[in-house]
């Protein structure tokens, strides 16, 4: 069996990725239009919240992949700066405005409901008040990659940045568990039976995530080789300019 | 369509916002792949002619 470090080779890496992507793509947008069309359409109002349960298909995935993009980047991070592979850092590269995105359709959509809900858009409430410091984190990290020329000087200062926003990825994902105040729910999947959504709605929820899920992977395998190119791609222009 | 009730807005405004985000994160991702991989192919063949 051959290592995972074998895709540290950047060709590798595209080769695999390529024989994969069209599965991905394909596997995502079926889960999504199916996910999305059961939560839509096929299944019932709560007895409290009405009919803005159906957002939980959209917010509870989007929110799980902002927390777990982040992780993930952390990942990459930590192995850029022991190990000083390329594609690592442009894979946590790519995965940022992913999770940028995912962030704000949590935000977004978790406003849309709290006002009906809550009857109002924003509370400082930990969990709310730590997904918005993650999100100005996705910012910032994106910047900084965007500020710094040198590619190496940029996954060096990023990765620092990604270890230092973990501690906010991981509260946003914590704090409605030991954070006993503020208006935010607990989590809405749990092992727990009692404390997990009603069947009728989980079903078509896991689905959704699993959308979720391949989405980010298509998108993060896709960006990660742009990245990967576009490296290259300086690579060669630089020889060009050094040569002319 | 399922009767929304008093929460349409909220609902339909959600899954607007969140389609449009989606939508919009893949074509972006989509076009700069496409674009830098014909640059860089565009390179390598120059590359290569000149020697």
């Amino acid at each position: 069996m051959s290592s995972i470090w074998v895709y540290a080779n950047p060709k590798k890496f595209i080769d695999t990725t390529d024989r994969f992507l069209p599965a991905l793509a394909v596997m995502s947008v079926s889960c999504l239009v199916v996910g999305l069309v059961w939560g839509f359409f096929f299944t019932p109002d709560d007895f409290r919240q009405g009919s803005t349960v159906k957002i939980i298909y959209l917010h509870v995935p989007a929110a799980l992949m902002a927390i777990n993009a982040w992780l993930m980047m952390l990942v990459a991070s930590i192995i850029w700066i022991v190990r000083r592979h390329h594609v690592s850092a442009r894979a946590a590269r790519a995965a940022a405005p992913v999770g940028v995105v995912m962030t704000l359709i949590a935000l977004a959509t978790g406003a849309l409901w709290g006002q009906p809900m809550w009857g109002t858009w924003w509370a400082w409430d930990p969990r709310l008040t730590s997904f918005l410091i993650l999100f100005l984190f996705y910012l910032g990290y994106i910047a900084l990659w965007e500020a710094i020329e040198d590619a190496d000087t940029a996954a060096d200062l990023t990765s620092i940045l990604c270890l230092v926003g973990s501690v906010f990825a991981l509260l946003s994902r914590y704090a409605v568990n030991f954070w006993n105040q503020g208006l935010h729910q607990g989590a809405s999947l749990s092992l727990d039976k009692e404390e997990n959504v009603a069947d009728v709605f989980y079903f078509p929820l896991l689905v959704c995530i699993a959308g979720f899920v391949l989405l980010f992977i298509a998108l993060v395998f896709l960006r990660t080789q742009t990245e990967i190119r576009a490296r290259r791609m300086r690579a060669l222009m630089a020889r060009d300019r050094m040569e002319a | 369509m399922p009767d929304l009730g008093k929460y349409a807005e909220a609902v339909l405004s959600s899954y607007a916002v969140s389609l449009v985000l989606l939508i919009i994160l893949v074509a972006l991702s989509w076009r700069r792949a496409v674009r830098i991989k014909s640059a860089l192919r565009e390179i390598e063949e120059r590359q290569k002619k000149d020697g």
